[in-house]
């Protein structure tokens, strides 16, 4: 029972979100290389951070095509948990296993920096451990992260609670300082900021793990 | 083709360098030949003008596993792991195309880092411009600027390795010669370090990463020449860099380490194809034997000149065991990338390079590696300065103390460079305990308990007025930098970037910087283990200020250090090291000078390298001890800039001092050999500044809101923190925002 961290060639954060999770909190983490296309044994799938393919074209939009995208698509439709972080949001995205898009950052360039974030839903797979409301300090580190969908889906994302993270300090310019949203099913997370940097006394903050942790522990049997 | 005295000429070869040529080959060289040794014996890539005066630098110590000679430096960490560092300049590349040129400037020193089994885990860039305002070329130099920014943003942050921290430092003198000299840092265990060292004669020679283009054909001898209007023609010579493949090159190339079917590997650079097999060639005493048919290329017709000259980017040369080169052509193929058999090792020593069938050269590569020119170039005359030594008669006393405060930390050098940073990731990996904008940086290795801190630093303008004092003071504040975080200096690299050296007067300045690096990093026992010279930094027959730029790292146990910014209300502020002396001669080199009086003269401040490093040994047993709730050393812009750059939690201080100099000297003097520290046990320090035997008066207490500094009862600078913040965050954005266009 384990979380397989896919690696796309250009991926960045795989090492990260694969340590935060074997290191930090003792869980479970294997690596899924791009080409495979059988994700059995896994409990929930993480798409992380970094520039697949070079995020030529369009971010994310290479990778999508992947061999491992379409076992990641049937993963979700049989109900497992998949979490896309940043370029993972983006591949997500693009695969159309989230709805909108992700523009390029309002101030037109590259932002790392720490942001505050809002919990907006306890009721996800990713959030159970958080209480609504909940104030993250969680970084970011992209240069397209503009959240933008047409006002209809605005409105359903909000009519079905399914917005999970706001800005407080919105940085890219996102349509109502959305920085994560969900799955109509609940259990495709994409969010831009980066829980595994936040998963250190030593990187200045935790607050990442209560997302990771919430993963972990919707599938219990997950935990060594 | 014959070879004619034009046709030398324009190879950027002397008459006496070509006889070298003809006598060490016995022969007339062909047109292909010539070629190749106009890039081995280039300045860039022979060291040729500061190869003997290179050797008085101090290249061994406790911690050096390797030394200068190799893709970049070694140092043990313990616990079986080492760290692999160095810095390279890409200068002329920066000016002629601002983006490109920075860019490949981080993938050509990432490759020296991995090409040594090492994976990169920080870079950091010591960057300088013209002026961004008030001068008559500040539209081109904000150009620069952000070219060279975004260059390294887009190459760092697709790589994957974190930028973790620099300077950005403006002069005029640079307006047309900017600096970027790129440091990487790279981990990896101690019995995994891969050298460039061909050997085993029949082992395949084996080309891996992209295909060879025509691009950067004779940036090696373009970085050796003074630039002039023409040199904005030569923007073809600029290469062209594509992160993601390095990416897929480190992760192949760290794979395929692996198999121990690789024998010898490194990077190609500058001069591309030939540097890497002649290095490779003569570092183990073999020869080398080429097919030039066999190289991946990625447009027909190229001949064997522009093959071998050609500086495409993300290409790697190795040498696998005889009949294992099928499990390196795996790894590779998995990655997606070329790798293909181009050569074998021969056991003449020469490099043999064919095309079409034909033997294109043949020149022995001890010849191009090790034969290459050496000058001991006149320098026995004064190092060129225009400025006066003497202060003018009358340093106007300041108008408005308050208002200078606000000037300096709102000038381009002082100010908050955040916009520049948050471009880049300085957080992928999950190691960086302390990024950007603090003294030093510090990211851990995972691996072990310890971490490492690293600083870059140099000062033009010091250098300029006297070179070797301002090299011994650029190695001392990098080393305070470290002891501020903690860390015990155990290392260096430098990037010597210098005018003409042909010039006995620019000679000067670059010898003398060397022997005053020499003496300070012996002193400070930190070793250099490599780095990069950089010459006819000059535009138009303009030079640029001597540049020595020094990168020092330091060894410190995982934990997180004491931050720059206050921490708490009520606590003493004391200034380890004292008050220090500053002289109306010193004066004329600080920031103060530069920003408010708009002059420069005299000399750079004083140094005594022996209390200096008593500072640093007292501010590392302090924080050991935990005695201090932050810490944050003094440099440019003397102790009110310092004190300023303390303020940025809506935390201030009240500060008394009790001098007798001139407010303007106290206040923005820059004595080295000072260390701001807060602490709620000011008499433990104070006993251990007494057992150090420096100075540590108590100057103040920190409180909320606002920063007061008096002297005796008489007040010099109040303002609101408010006020001081938003002077030094907006100005850089401000600057680059409402001129943008």
């Amino acid at each position: 029972m384990k979380v397989g961290v896919v690696v796309f060639p250009g991926s960045n954060c795989d090492h990260d979100a694969w340590y935060a999770i074997n290191e930090n909190l003792h869980g479970r983490a294997e690596y899924v290389w791009h080409d495979s296309t059988n994700l059995a044994g896994f409990d929930a799938i993480v798409l992380p951070g970094g520039f697949s393919y070079g995020d030529y074209l369009r971010c994310g939009a290479i990778a999508r095509f992947s061999p491992v995208m379409s076992a990641v698509r049937k993963f979700a439709a049989d109900g497992g948990l998949v979490a896309g972080f940043c370029n993972g949001f983006q591949i997500l995205v693009e695969a159309g296993m989230l709805p909108g898009a992700l523009l390029r950052n309002t101030c037109l360039t590259y932002v790392c920096r720490e942001v505050r974030l809002r919990t907006e839903t306890a009721d996800s797979p990713f959030t159970s451990k958080l209480r609504k409301g909940q104030i993250l300090r969680i970084p970011i580190g992209h240069g397209e992260g503009r959240y933008f969908a047409d006002e209809g889906i605005l409105d359903e994302l909000e009519a079905e609670d399914r917005v999970v993270f706001r800005y407080l300090d919105n940085p890219n310019g996102s349509l109502r300082d959305i920085a994560g949203i969900l799955s109509r099913e609940r259990n495709v997370l994409g969010m831009m900021p980066h829980p595994e940097r936040a998963s250190d006394p030593l990187m200045g903050s935790t607050d990442g793990l209560g997302i990771l942790e919430s993963m972990l522990s919707a599938v219990p049997a997950l935990t060594r | 083709m014959t070879i004619t005295p034009e046709l030398i000429e324009q190879h950027q070869l002397t008459p006496t360098e070509y006889q070298k040529i003809v006598s060490l080959l016995g022969r007339e060289p062909s047109y292909t030949e010539l070629g190749v040794f106009s890039v081995m014996w280039s300045e860039h890539c022979s060291y040729k003008s500061s190869r003997i005066h290179l050797k008085k630098l101090p290249t061994t110590g406790k911690y050096v596993v390797q030394g200068p000679g190799e893709n970049a430096g070694i140092i043990g960490i313990g616990d079986g792991w080492v760290v692999a560092f160095k810095i390279e300049s890409h200068n002329h590349p920066s000016y002629i195309e601002p983006f490109q040129g920075a860019a490949t400037g981080v993938g050509g020193i990432l490759r020296d880092i991995f090409t040594m089994g090492a994976r990169p885990i920080a870079v950091m860039d010591s960057l300088r411009f013209g002026p961004p305002v008030d001068s008559p070329r500040a539209d081109r130099n904000r150009r620069i600027l952000t070219g060279v920014v975004s260059g390294i943003a887009h190459y760092g942050n697709c790589f994957g390795v974190p930028t973790v921290g620099g300077e950005c430092v403006f002069e005029e003198c640079y307006s047309a010669n900017p600096l970027v000299n790129v440091f990487a840092l790279g981990v990896c265990k101690q019995d995994e370090i891969f050298y460039a060292r061909a050997s085993g004669i029949g082992n395949p020679v084996i080309y891996v990463g992209a295909k060879t283009g025509r691009d950067g054909i004779h940036g090696a001898s373009m970085a050796s020449a003074e630039f002039t209007e023409e040199s904005k023609q030569k923007r073809p010579n600029v290469q062209v860099g594509d992160p993601f493949l390095e990416k897929l090159l480190l992760e192949a190339c760290i794979e395929a380490m692996k198999t121990g079917a690789i024998v010898a590997i490194q990077d190609m650079g500058a001069a591309g194809l030939t540097s890497s097999s002649c290095e490779m060639g003569s570092r183990g005493g073999v020869g080398i034997d080429i097919d030039l048919d066999k190289v991946p290329q990625r447009e027909s017709g190229m001949t064997a000149y522009e093959m071998l000259l050609s500086e495409s980017q993300e290409r790697m040369l190795l040498v696998a065991e005889k009949g294992r080169e099928g499990e390196v052509f795996q790894v590779f193929r998995k990655w997606g990338l070329d790798a293909v058999t181009i050569g074998v090792v021969t056991a003449d020593g020469l490099l043999r390079i064919r095309h079409h069938g034909a033997l294109m050269a043949e020149i022995p590569n001890a010849a191009l590696a090790d034969e290459a020119p050496r000058y001991d170039r006149p320098h026995n005359v004064k190092s060129h300065r225009r400025a006066p030594m003497d202060p003018p008669a009358h340093i106007p006393a300041s108008e408005t103390l308050n208002g200078d405060l606000l000037k300096l930390v709102s000038s381009p050098d002082l100010c908050s460079k955040r916009l520049i940073w948050e471009q880049y990731d300085y957080m992928v990996r999950t190691n960086t305990l302390v990024g950007p904008g603090s003294d030093a940086a510090v990211v851990r290795v995972k691996e072990t308990g310890t971490s490492i801190a690293m600083s870059l630093d140099g000062n033009g303008r010091y250098c300029y007025l006297d070179p070797r004092e301002g090299a011994k003071l650029a190695v001392a504040e990098c080393c305070r930098n470290l002891a501020t975080t903690g860390a015990v200096p155990v290392a260096a690299t430098n990037n010597l970037n210098f005018g003409n050296p042909e010039r006995p007067e620019i000679m000067a300045q670059l010898v003398e910087a060397i022997e005053g690096i020499a003496e300070a990093c012996a002193f400070f026992e930190a070793p250099i283990t490599g780095g990069n010279v950089s010459l006819y930094n000059e535009t138009l027959g303009e030079g640029i200020y001597p540049t020595p730029v020094l990168g020092i790292i330091g060894l410190m146990k995982t934990a997180l250090p004491a931050p720059v910014a206050f921490q708490s209300e009520g606590a003493d502020v004391l200034l380890l090291g004292g008050l220090g002396e500053h002289s109306a001669v010193g004066f004329g080199s600080s920031e103060y000078a530069k920003v408010v009086l708009n002059q420069l003269w005299g000399l750079p401040p004083r140094l005594d390298m022996t209390y200096e490093k008593r500072v640093h040994d007292c501010v590392r047993e302090i924080l050991a001890q935990g005695l201090a709730e932050s810490a944050h050393d003094l440099s440019d812009g003397g102790l009110a800039v310092a004190l300023s750059e303390c303020c940025t939690r809506q935390l201030g201080a009240l500060i008394t001092l009790n001098s007798g100099e001139r407010a303007e000297f106290a206040l923005y003097g820059e004595a080295p050999s000072r260390i701001l520290v807060t602490t709620r046990q000011p008499e433990r320090i104070h006993e251990l500044a007494l057992r150090f035997d420096v100075d540590c008066p108590r100057v103040g207490v920190t409180m909320k809101e606002r920063l007061q500094i008096g002297c005796g009862s008489t007040t010099w600078i109040d303002m609101t923190i408010a006020d001081l913040k938003r002077s030094f965050e907006t100005a850089l954005p401000e600057v680059l925002h409402t001129h943008a266009g």
